[in-house]
This record gives structure tokens, C-alpha cells and sequence, in this order.
């Protein structure tokens, strides 16, 4: 499903933020803390109401966008011990009606999605007693039950290990689904988005290929650190290397 | 995965039958003991419409007329009580609210007070103190709703909590100038929650107003599910939550109300026994929305029944007996390894 985000306001934090995806296409967004990329998101999922410009998938504004789309958020709390399948079965909420009962379909969707993010064995914890990581799989796990198109994920690989960071962004780019990632990690949008865009003070400062946007003048300009880019020796990707010691003035 | 549950059906089932004994029992307890198969013939003859012996028409009275109202009520109450306060609990994200959280109990007491110390309504009779109860229950959710606007959790239980001082300043007022000195007695008394004295006619009202609620929120349980994970989460599973919450607000307000009208401010129900069965079914609110107005049912028949009992022929107030079996309960839960109250 294609998204595009069509001069998005909304004050005073962003600024006629505009970007495309097209169906299948996974979409970095970097850039400093505040400079607007979870606002940015909450729009796309309808948390926040732009004060103007437009968010379509497939060239519509559409209403019902949780049969459609499907958010990783930051901050998830709960207030009750729900088991970790009890909260991945809630995302199968867009796909049923009232009354009927959980069908033999959801409840393998919500095993699938489990196992996908290697938490099949947590099925049955409760959610309070897991870990930081292990709760972070869980709610992708509950965001692929909802089987969505376009796939929007707040700093998706936060508390993950590197094992599960790596594990979670392949197995999002083999979902064949649109994918908006807000992502801290630099080196990780190189290597596994198809475009970057990069935000700052709730402008799109850059856009394109990671191996455009991401050089060392750009990353001097907008975080304030010197970095020399080298080639991954085997994927070939862009890898940033930061200065450690000094900071440019 | 999410299978059933090992043991919800059990447990209803076993909930149930365990309801309609306590039912039985609780006609044939009491100051004046009716032997359980008297119990079952008299019954019996009142819904097939048996002949009964003449020495047997005391006991009739007693178990049909006296009794049989008041412990359905009970079970109306308890199932109203304990299903009102999963929904709050879900409604504020709290684990610590109750149904009256939202100030409607507090709300109900300034017209149930003014009705005891001033005689207002006198025209009504009986019904005098049920029906100020809830119209002043009505006016206070007005009250909050409008004061709270946006019913966000945290506006809600601070609204609420603000408000309930405030009825309960003038409920106290009204007591301190009421020109009968029985009036604080009676307001107390009422305050607590009381069964005695109730007949057929309070208990349709209660009965349809419960029902209807509990199949409300059965219909929302998905929801309510999704709105346990948060607002922004819920809003990205397509719920609206601005909607739900007004909804949930009207439908527990309207509950408490009637029920608060009825039987008094019953405390600790709603809020010990949704844990209690969230301890036995876990957190799912299509399980424990299920369990919860059974559980509820069966602790407050006994309750009155112990109410009747502990001190006849004086009556206690429900509020005493709940609370006191309610705190060691609370105690017990929170000392449980596993269960987390929510936070950690």
C-alpha cells in the first residue's frame, strides 16, 4: 500500500513534512531528539490530528485505518497482567465484530505472529513480568497480528539485543508490507532501508537512498558529530563511523 | 494460545450452581430459620402455584414476600457491583478505583441524607429515599462529566475524588442540621448499605438496569481489552476512545446510581472482587466480565446473609461486613506471588 504524507503541520512541531513510500518499500526516518519524527508518526496512525496537510494510503484518506495499518508505539503501558498472547489477541480487534468469538484463523495469527519475533515460548507470561526486550517483541508481534499493509514503528529496535535488532528489521523487510521506521541507529537505516529521511527542527532536511543522504556532511550539519562513511565488506552498505573524541565546533 | 482458559467454563459453572444454593440458603437463613426443604416447597408453590398447609402460610410470608426480594436483590447488587468495577477500573486505567470513584455514591448520599433529615419526599413513601438517591446521583454524574470534559483517566478520578468531598461535605451538613436526631442514624445507616426492608417493587428497576448494563459491557470486552493497553494503542487498533469512555462513563454512572439507590453505598465489592477474579481468570475482560457479576452475586447474598445473622435481631450495615471480610482479602491478594496489581 502506497503512503504519502502531503505537507504535514502540525505547530509547533513540524513543518510541511512531506514524503512518499510506494507498496513494499521500507522507509527510515532519522534525525535528532525533538526534531519531530514520533510526532510525525502519530499523525500517520492518528494519534494526533495535523493542524494541516494529509496523510492517504493508496491515494485515499481513509477511515478505517486499523484494518489497514498497524503502529508500534513508544510508550506502552498496562495497567492490568494481561498474558503476552492475551496482548498480541488485541490486535486481531480491527478484524472482528462485537460479540463473536476468537476464530481458529486469529488464534493461528496471533501463534504466527509470536514465533515470528522468536517469542512463541512467552505466549503464555504475563506481559508486567518480561523483560524490556521481550515486551518490545511482543507488541511487534501484536502489530503483525493485526496483518497490516503499511507498518509504522517508533524506534522499533529499542531495547532489543543486537540478535533481535537485526531479526526484527529482516523479518519487517520480508513482510512485503510498507514500512515507516523512526530509527536511532544510523547504520542500521543504511543497511536496511530503501530510502532515509532525515528530520530536523520538524523540517525533511534530506531524502533518498541511505547511500545519498547519509555522508558525512549531512551527519555533521544535523546531529553536530563527525563521521567518515565506509562500505560494509559484505552487504556493501553504507556504514557511518563516528568521531569519538572530538566534537566539531 | 489464547485458549479459553483452562477452567472458565468450570468456573462458571461451578459459580452458578454455587448461586443458586447460596439463593436457597439465603431465603432459609435468618432470625426466624426455615428448614431448606420448606424452603424448596414453599418455593415451589409460589412459582407453580401449589396449595400450602394453613400453619405454613407464616412461613410463606417470610420466605416469599420478606426474603426471596431481598436476596435476589443482593445477588443484583453484588453482580451490579463487582461488573462496575472491572468497567472503572478499565475506564480510569486503575487498579485501585471502584464504582464510586467517580463521586456518583457521594452524589447519591446529599439526596438520601436530605430525604432522612428533612422528610423531602414525603409523598413518595417508601420510595422517598431510593428515588432522591438517584436523582442526586444523577445530578453529581452530570456534575462530574461536565466538570471533567475531557474524560482522560487521570481528570476523571481527580474530578471524581474532588467532587465526592464536596457531596460529602453536604451530606454531612444536612445530617448536622437535621431537626430529627435520628437522622444521622438513619443517613449512617444508609450510608453503608442496607437490604432490610426491601420488597418485589425495588427489584425490576435494579434487575433490568444491571442486566442490560452487564450485556453492554460483555459487547466491549474486545474493547476494553485494547483500551488496557493504553490510549495511543487503542486509537491504532481503531477504537475510538473519546467515544468508549463517554459511553463507559454513562452506562457505570447509571448502574451505580441504581444500584447505590437501592441498597446504599455498598463499599469494597467493587473494588476487592474484580481482582479476586482476575486472580482466578487472569486479566482477559471477556472472561473476567463472565466471572465477575457471578462472583459478585454469590458474596453479597452471603453477606446479607451475615448481615441478618451476626447481630440479629439487629441488622448490621452491609458496608461493615464487606469491609471487614474485603481488607484481609486485599491483603491476602497483594501478598500473592504472581500477581501484579499492574506497575510493578
Amino acid at each position: 500500500m502506497d503512503v504519502e504524507i502531503q505537507d504535514l503541520d502540525y505547530a509547533p512541531i513540524l513543518h510541511g513534512v512531506t514524503l512518499a513510500a510506494r507498496s513494499g518499500e521500507v522507509h527510515g526516518i532519522v534525525g535528532p531528539n525533538g526534531s519531530g519524527k514520533s510526532t510525525a508518526l502519530r499523525c500517520v496512525y492518528r494519534a494526533l490530528k495535523p493542524s494541516a496537510g494529509r496523510v492517504l494510503l493508496d491515494g485515499e484518506e481513509r477511515g478505517d485505518i486499523a484494518r489497514h495499518l498497524a503502529a508500534l508505539i513508544q510508550d506502552s503501558s498496562l495497567e492490568f497482567d494481561f498474558t503476552a498472547a492475551e496482548v498480541v489477541a488485541t490486535g486481531r480487534l480491527p478484524h472482528q465484530r462485537g460479540f463473536a468469538r476468537e476464530s481458529a484463523h486469529d488464534r493461528r495469527v496471533v501463534e504466527t505472529a509470536l514465533s515470528d519475533v522468536d517469542a512463541a515460548h512467552l505466549a503464555d507470561r504475563g506481559f508486567l513480568t518480561l523483560s524490556g526486550g521481550e515486551r518490545q517483541r511482543v507488541l511487534i508481534a501484536r502489530a503483525l497480528a493485526q496483518q497490516p499493509r503499511v507498518l509504522v514503528l517508533d524506534e522499533p529496535t529499542n531495547h532489543l539485543d543486537i540478535h533481535h535488532q537485526l531479526a526484527v528489521l529482516r523479518l519487517v523487510r520480508g513482510l512485503g508490507v510498507t514500512v515507516l521506521a523512526v530509527l536511532h541507529d544510523l547504520n542500521l537505516a543504511a543497511a536496511h532501508c530503501d530510502r532515509v529521511h532525515v528530520l530536523a527542527r520538524g523540517r525533511v532536511v534530506a531524502s533518498g537512498t541511505p547511500a545519498d543522504v547519509l555522508t558525512p556532511d549531512l551527519v555533521a550539519d544535523v546531529f553536530g558529530v563527525r563521521a567518515h562513511v565506509v562500505r560494509h565488506p559484505v552487504s556493501g552498505a553504507p556504514q557511518l563511523l563516528f568521531d569519538l573524541q572530538e566534537e566539531t565546533p | 494460545m489464547t485458549r479459553a482458559a483452562p477452567g472458565t467454563a468450570r468456573t462458571c459453572l461451578i459459580l452458578t450452581a454455587l448461586l443458586a444454593l447460596s439463593l436457597v440458603c439465603g431465603v432459609a437463613l435468618g432470625p426466624v430459620r426455615i428448614p431448606l426443604p420448606d424452603v424448596l416447597a414453599l418455593l415451589r408453590a409460589a412459582v407453580v402455584g401449589d396449595t400450602i398447609d394453613v400453619s405454613q402460610a407464616g412461613a410463606y410470608r417470610i420466605v416469599w414476600d420478606i426474603r426471596l426480594p431481598r436476596v435476589l436483590l443482593a445477588a443484583v447488587v453484588g453482580a451490579g457491583l463487582s461488573t462496575v468495577g472491572v468497567a472503572v477500573q478499565a475506564l480510569v486505567r486503575n487498579p485501585l478505583a471502584d464504582p464510586y470513584v467517580l463521586g456518583i455514591s457521594s452524589g447519591a448520599s446529599v439526596g438520601a441524607t436530605a430525604v432522612a433529615a428533612f422528610g423531602l419526599f414525603a409523598s413518595l413513601g417508601i420510595y422517598a429515599l431510593s428515588t432522591a438517591a438517584f436523582l442526586s446521583a444523577l445530578a453529581a454524574m452530570a456534575l462530574v462529566y461536565l466538570v471533567a470534559r475531557s474524560l482522560t483517566p487521570l481528570r476523571l478520578v481527580l474530578t471524581g475524588t474532588a467532587m465526592a468531598y464536596g457531596f460529602s461535605a453536604i451530606a454531612m451538613l444536612l445530617v448536622f442540621q437535621a431537626p430529627r436526631g435520628e437522622a444521622a442514624r438513619s443517613a449512617m445507616f444508609w450510608l453503608l448499605g442496607s437490604l432490610g426492608g426491601v420488597t418485589w417493587a425495588a427489584l425490576p428497576v435494579a434487575a433490568v438496569t444491571t442486566a442490560a448494563g452487564i450485556a453492554f459491557l460483555l459487547g466491549k470486552a474486545r474493547v476494553l481489552n485494547a483500551l488496557a493497553m493504553g490510549d495511543e494503542a487503542a486509537t491504532t487498533l481503531g477504537v475510538d476512545v473519546t467515544r468508549l469512555r463517554r459511553g463507559l462513563f454513562v452506562v457505570t454512572a447509571a448502574m451505580t446510581g441504581v444500584l447505590v439507590a437501592v441498597s446504599g453505598a455498598v463499599g469494597f465489592v467493587g473494588l476487592v472482587l474484580p481482582h479476586v477474579v482476575r486472580l482466578l481468570v487472569g486479566a482477559d475482560h471477556r472472561r473476567v466480565l463472565v466471572v465477575a457479576p457471578l462472583a459478585g452475586a454469590c458474596f453479597l447474598v452471603w453477606v446479607d446473609v451475615a448481615a441478618r445473622l451476626l447481630a440479629a435481631p439487629e441488622e448490621l450495615p452491609l458496608g461493615v461486613i464487606t469491609a471487614a471480610l474485603g481488607v484481609p482479602c486485599f491483603v491476602l491478594l497483594m501478598r500473592r506471588r504472581g500477581y501484579v496489581f499492574g506497575g510493578r
